[in-house]
């Protein structure tokens, strides 16, 4: 598709290009303990749209003055992968991959209890394998599980997705082409136990009812994303128990 | 990579109870109410060498923001519009927690957000910046020097880049081929906005929202939301900032009181602008 020729991104019936309802999220998939080294990992995707997400630590930090005497110091990298898009993407980190890193650090922050580790490094590598639309969102999701698997001290797990304005229509879970040829992008992260929104950014313009509306559909769908990764977790775990 | 600071200021940090028991009073330490914003002092057209400047104070907090435009070539997907790009340098004079070097991760994460909502909102129409359509066009760097930091940056910066817009003239120029040539000294109009916005930065501190934190107030925040307002009161970017979540509800609020505040970030604009226009 050439810029200008913009797609209906909604057709006649209601429905999305990929036959998706406003509401519909794309098929999701989650996995953990994917990576042997890791202390911890995931696997998410969201449609085309593929995270891989690894913990190590609590680890000694590798310098030695980045560390809290209180609690654990926190260090994320969120990275594409140079075939993850359309056109090869350098490895070298882009300022949108350092603001995205800062982003997914601030949405997991609140729910590691890094009291519990003084003196150490938490690390959270995020690599995007696809990018097809939500790679921050899929990240966030990808890294609390990531988290829990490497067995550190959560209050929560922390679930995120894009919602979106098409066609003057609001939808859930954007892909690239939505993204790119839609009117907004707002990316929510939520820790749902505490009920706290971890993650917030809005890349577009929107009325106060429409950011209003939005925010009821990112929690009804976040609501059934976190339940999947208790389920995931359980899954991994339960059988453990059982042995 | 992102890392928890772990050059936090003490100060603040030991000043927290002191700062959250003055707000259950319902007032702050330097004696605003919650929604209140500090004095805005705008000097326009602060430097001559760039074609659009503007120094703003926010309390203590200092920004200058410098508008150039350049001649230069146009992106492959978009060959009829001009580029607009904002870039933010937090230069070490401006604060013990500055270093020198490459932006980090604070100063990136500033002007992406200040970036994306002029683009979004289509604030500056790019569609007139073509010169010779899909080979020359205007491209106008807005650079944002943080000069002291006394907290929100974010509405500081949005301030500067919004008045240095308002006041930029696009230089005059010959067309010889294929190449522009530039003169400074001349100037072929005013560059073309069609959208404005501010930001408004609140933080949560305990259970209370305050509007336009200092640094102190900052550095103790739970957890910091900012919302960019345009001329009629539509959200045109939201970034979540700090190491806490927010309720649903408290967001909302927040959200009201940005859109309540506002006006008196565009009075101030305003009012500067139009002394300006009567002097001239």
């Amino acid at each position: 598709m050439k810029y200008g020729e913009k797609p209906q991104l909604i057709k006649e019936n209601g429905t999305r290009l990929d036959g998706r309802r406003p509401e519909d999220p794309r098929p999701i998939y989650m996995e953990v303990g994917v990576l042997e080294n890791a202390d911890g990992s995931a696997f998410v995707s969201f449609g085309k749209t593929r995270v891989l997400a690894a913990v190590y630590g609590p680890r000694e930090p590798i310098q030695k003055y980045m560390v809290l005497p209180d609690r654990a110091v926190l260090r994320v990298r969120y990275h594409m992968a140079p075939f993850s898009t359309g056109e090869r993407k350098s490895p070298a980190p882009s300022r949108r991959e350092i603001e995205l890193s800062k982003v997914i650090r601030e949405a997991l922050e609140p729910v590691v209890i890094t009291e519990l580790y003084p003196r150490t490094m938490i690390d959270l590598f995020i690599e995007v394998l696809q990018a097809d639309g939500g790679t921050r969102t899929t990240g966030a999701t990808a890294a609390s599980l990531a988290l829990a698997d490497a067995g550190i001290a959560l209050k929560d797990l922390v679930a995120g997705v894009a919602i979106g304005k098409i066609n003057g229509v609001l939808v859930v879970d954007i892909d690239e082409a939505e993204d790119m040829y839609g009117e907004a992008d707002m990316p929510v992260a939520m820790a749902m136990r505490l009920g706290l929104i971890t993650l917030l950014q809005l890349n577009g313009v929107l009325t106060k009812e429409e950011f209003a509306q939005a925010m009821e559909m990112a929690k009804t769908t976040l609501e059934r994303v976190s339940e999947m990764q208790r389920k995931t977790l359980l899954e991994k775990y339960s059988s453990v128990l059982q042995v | 990579m992102s890392f928890t600071p772990f050059r936090i200021p003490i100060v603040p940090q030991l000043k927290k109870n002191m700062i959250l028991s003055i707000i259950e009073k319902g007032l702050r330490i330097d004696e605003r109410k919650l929604e209140d914003i500090r004095p805005i002092k705008i000097i326009t057209g602060y430097l001559d060498k760039a074609e659009g400047s503007a120094y703003v104070e926010l309390g203590k907090t200092k920004v200058i923001a410098g508008v150039k435009v350049e001649v230069g070539e146009p992106f492959r997907d978009m060959p009829d519009l001009g580029v607009l790009t904002v870039h933010a340098e937090f230069v070490p004079l401006a604060s013990p927690s500055f270093e020198p070097g490459p932006p980090d991760e604070n100063a990136i994460e500033l002007s992406r957000v200040i970036d994306r909502s002029f683009r979004e909102l289509g604030a500056v129409e790019l569609e007139k910046l073509a010169i010779i359509p899909g080979k020359k066009v205007w491209i106008v760097w807005v650079d944002l020097y943080i000069i002291d930091h006394d907290g929100n940056l974010l509405d500081a910066s949005m301030l500067a880049a919004l008045t240095a817009l308002k006041m930029a003239m696009i230089p005059g120029y010959t067309i010889e081929g294929d190449n522009v040539v530039i003169d400074r000294e001349s100037s072929s109009g005013v560059l073309p906005l069609k959208e404005e916005a501010v930001y408004v930065h609140i933080a949560k501190i305990g259970n209370y929202l305050v509007v336009d934190p200092s640094l102190d107030e900052e550095v103790v925040a739970d957890s910091r939301i900012a919302f960019s307002i345009s001329r009629n009161g539509r959200i045109a970017g939201i970034q979540k900032m700090g190491q806490g979540g927010m309720s649903i509800e408290e967001i909302t609020k927040a959200m009201e009181l940005a859109i309540s505040v506002a006006p008196k970030y565009f009075n101030a604009v305003d009012s500067v602008l139009n002394k300006e226009e009567n002097k001239g």
